[in-house]
């Protein structure tokens, strides 16, 4: 049984960049993805700001290294995009060396098929190549499209706990490698923007009309984003010889038990979440150097979470920024997405920062960073991701340790 | 890794719920696709939360309920569920909302409740239990994710009772849609007869099926989960075989060692095949059962088996409703008359042939 998880590739696509270094770009030079949707057709397309990625599916299969003809859902294809980067930077030729699984997460799966064409699959007189997306509606499916073209065969898992999956999928994978079942895990997440969520968030009238302010005493609401990331985990034998990018040193899991959409005021389950997490590898929270925070930017999210900081904490909360500015609130991939962000915030000693913040909030102890801040060593990272269903999720990344 | 399974609630198109009986009686459907005889939730539930709910979020927590009954235990250290299609219904139900009215006058209900983790979570809300809270959504690996998870979490040592599920619904437009691309037989076959079928397609099934898993035996124990094993899209049958024995001889055990094998058989032309080469070489000395007539084809049918299996130990009969033909092996008879005891008991599912599982279950 391997006692450390490592992780050693890492790939990701968002509105702020198609691969991990424009990505990094983007965080760096502050520039937010947030913007208007043209990829989907919406009677809110003029007026409800998203974070699109901006491709078309058609670019999206080409993209993925794929022929037209193996195209697939905008999940499956952002998913695997990312999926490929990760292995390619993990370095790994031979997919077969060792037990290899992937665990993947999604909240709507192949929904943005499903729209548009189901009315066309109730009509029999109607016929098409478009068939083959039915079952591509399952969440399940992007899996194992992703699982085919990279040859992962071992062991497939796909976890929807709406927008805490991928850190779910990515707590599962390391248990997986602890428990000596699997070597090596392609862990993470994929979703893309759909009418189903857009309408459905906005009939919950949580969506900002303007680019989100996550912690500011006027925010109004999320953004949605589309997106994908995935990294890879490995036990210390298949790791061996390998640069180690960072490690995953804590993981916790807790049910809020409050709403079904709403969190406590008093964040009970991030708590809970987060204290597990520091846990696994006995941290304490002052060894926390950053926080990158769920921070949606919904009145209630940011205090629910923000309390449960500043208790946990005890209001000696260190850096802290929420980035779903740029990227949106890229549901079932938020938490891989930035657990990517995390990855980079250690290896280049940054923290980037909490966009368009203006006013603190009065209930809280604590000011996100604002500016891009370097220079500050940064060893030990939380990452906050919580759901509907009172799903909440804490990550712990970790320096690696020679 | 091992669990003992200590409690069972579920919901299924037979007479599952609320009984002791094992499959006395076989329910007829006539049908093409399976529903779930529903009992009233009454007893479950306060009637005015009742009606804005969803069959499945209904079905999840009565099955569960009297799951927890069952083992006597009050809240779950961990909750694991497994759906392939999540909530069904209620998906489908914003999902034509928004196409009809063409993205305007939506209300959030049916939105709300139509993630995929609302079982779960509905469960845990109810019970106001904080603890651990996962659902899988792998098509015909839901169920076996959950159970793996379910195996773990004991095994790491902090938790006494997982809460372990699977559970999927059918509507009638989504039968439809599925039907398109052949899941389906174009004939209505009578529930004795799917076996002999020769045509390609299943039926369709649903239900849902909760256990608690266990780290210690108790008055209520049906039986002791010994291991778990998926196979994705297997390219032979030598490779089934050798995960097969890859997880029996983790537990000591051969082939000969299994008395029962219960089969995913549905009646589908195209894929049937592989339960009778492992039928007629690998298990040709084990009796011979199947499940997929009663209940139906669907992802999480898997749970179905699983408790079928916990029956079958703990009753150690095996109903004549499940028996194949003239599988009469070891002293069974096909009247569910008690015959050599039932001490290995494996399952043998697959999904669409892509996504196999193994459960090996003991007596204990």
């Amino acid at each position: 049984m391997s006692s450390k998880i490592y992780i050693t590739g890492m790939g990701v696509i968002s509105a702020i960049g198609n691969n991990v270094a424009e990505s990094f770009a983007s965080l760096e030079n502050l520039k937010s993805g947030v913007g208007m949707l043209d990829n989907i057709r919406s009677r809110h397309q003029d007026h409800i700001p998203v974070a699109e990625v901006k491709a078309t599916n058609e670019e999206l299969t080409i993209m993925a290294g794929l022929t037209l003809d193996q195209q697939s859902t905008r999940t499956a294809l952002l998913g695997l995009i990312a999926a490929k980067e990760a292995v390619r930077s993990a370095g790994i030729k031979d997919i077969k060396e060792f037990r290899t699984g992937i665990i993947s997460a999604t909240s709507v799966g192949g929904m943005g098929m499903t729209e548009n064409l189901w009315n066309d699959y109730l009509d029999t007189e109607k016929t098409g190549p478009w068939l083959k997306y039915i079952e591509a509606h399952e969440c399940g499916d992007s899996t194992e499209f992703i699982a085919d073209a990279l040859g992962v065969k071992d062991y497939l898992s796909t976890i929807s706990t709406a927008c805490s999956s991928s850190a779910n999928s990515i707590m599962f994978g390391a248990r997986l490698i602890k428990h000596g079942l699997l070597d090596r895990v392609i862990v993470g997440g994929t979703d893309s923007m759909t009418r189903f969520t857009i309408n459905g968030f906005n009939t919950l009238m949580i969506l900002d009309k303007e680019q989100c302010k996550p912690f500011d005493a006027n925010r109004q609401g999320l953004n949605l984003g589309e997106g994908a990331g995935f990294i890879v985990l490995e036990s210390e034998k298949a790791a061996k010889g390998k640069e180690i990018l960072a490690e995953l040193s804590g993981y916790g899991n807790s049910n809020d038990a409050f709403h079904q959409t709403a969190s406590s005021p008093d964040g009970a389950g991030a708590y809970l979440a987060m204290e597990k997490a520091l846990k696994i590898n006995g941290l304490k929270p002052s060894d926390i150097d950053y926080i990158n925070a769920h921070g949606t930017g919904t009145s209630i999210n940011d205090l629910s979470e923000g309390t449960a900081i500043d208790k946990l904490f005890s209001k000696n909360v260190p850096s802290i920024s929420s980035t779903k500015a740029y990227t949106g609130h890229t549901l079932g991939a938020c938490a891989v997405i930035e657990a990517v962000f995390s990855i980079l915030s250690i290896k280049h000693n940054t923290i980037f920062p909490n966009l368009n913040y203006k006013t603190s909030m009065e209930e809280l102890s604590f000011k996100p960073t604002t500016v891009l801040e370097k220079g500050k060593k940064i060893n030990n990272v939380l990452s906050n991701s919580f759901g509907f269903g009172g799903n909440t999720s804490a990550l712990i990344f970790s320096r690696h340790q020679q | 890794m091992e669990g003992f399974i200590n409690g069972i609630g579920i919901i299924s198109p037979q007479k599952t719920f609320g009984t002791d009986d094992f499959l006395s009686e076989v329910v007829e459907h006539n049908s093409k696709s399976l529903r779930c005889i529903e009992p009233s939730y009454k007893e479950f539930l306060n009637p005015v939360l009742a009606r804005r709910m969803a069959r499945i979020i209904k079905m999840g927590i009565a099955a569960s309920n009297v799951c927890f009954k069952d083992a006597k235990v009050e809240i779950p250290d961990a909750i694991m569920t497994g759906t392939a299609l999540g909530c069904l219904e209620d998906t489908e139900k914003f999902l034509l909302a928004i196409i009809e009215n063409d993205e305007q006058f939506l209300t959030p209900t049916s939105f709300i409740q139509s993630t995929h983790n609302t079982v779960s979570a509905q469960i845990a809300l109810q019970l106001k239990c904080m603890n651990y809270n996962f659902t899988y959504v792998h098509k015909g690996f839901s169920f076996e994710s959950a159970v793996l998870d379910g195996l773990m979490t004991l095994a790491e040592g902090e938790a006494k009772n997982v809460l372990v599920g699977g559970h999927d619904e059918m509507t009638d437009k989504y039968y439809r849609v599925c039907d398109r691309i052949g899941y389906f037989k174009e004939e209505t076959v009578p529930t004795m007869e799917l076996i002999n079928s020769k045509t390609n397609g299943s039926i369709a099934g649903e239900g849902a099926a909760f256990f608690v898993l266990s780290n210690a035996k108790s008055e209520s124990t049906y039986a002791k989960l010994r291991g778990i094993k998926t196979i994705y899209k297997p390219k032979s049958n030598q490779e089934i075989e050798s995960k097969i024995t890859e997880l029996l001889s983790s537990n000591g055990l051969t082939a000969n060692d299994i008395d029962v094998v219960v089969y995913g058989i549905n009646g589908d032309a195209r894929f049937d095949k592989t339960y009778y080469h492992l039928k007629d070489n690998f298990f040709k000395n084990s009796t011979a059962t199947y499940f997929k007539h009663l209940c139906g084809e669907y992802q999480t049918a898997g749970s179905f088996a699983f408790w079928v299996a916990s029956k079958l130990i703990k009753t150690q009969s095996i109903p004549s409703a499940i028996l194949i033909g003239d599988s009469r092996s070891r002293g069974f008879t096909s009247d569910g008359e008690q015959g050599l005891a039932i001490k290995n008991v494996l399952i043998y599912n697959t999904f669409l042939d892509s996504d196999h599982s193994v459960f090996l279950l003991s007596q204990c």
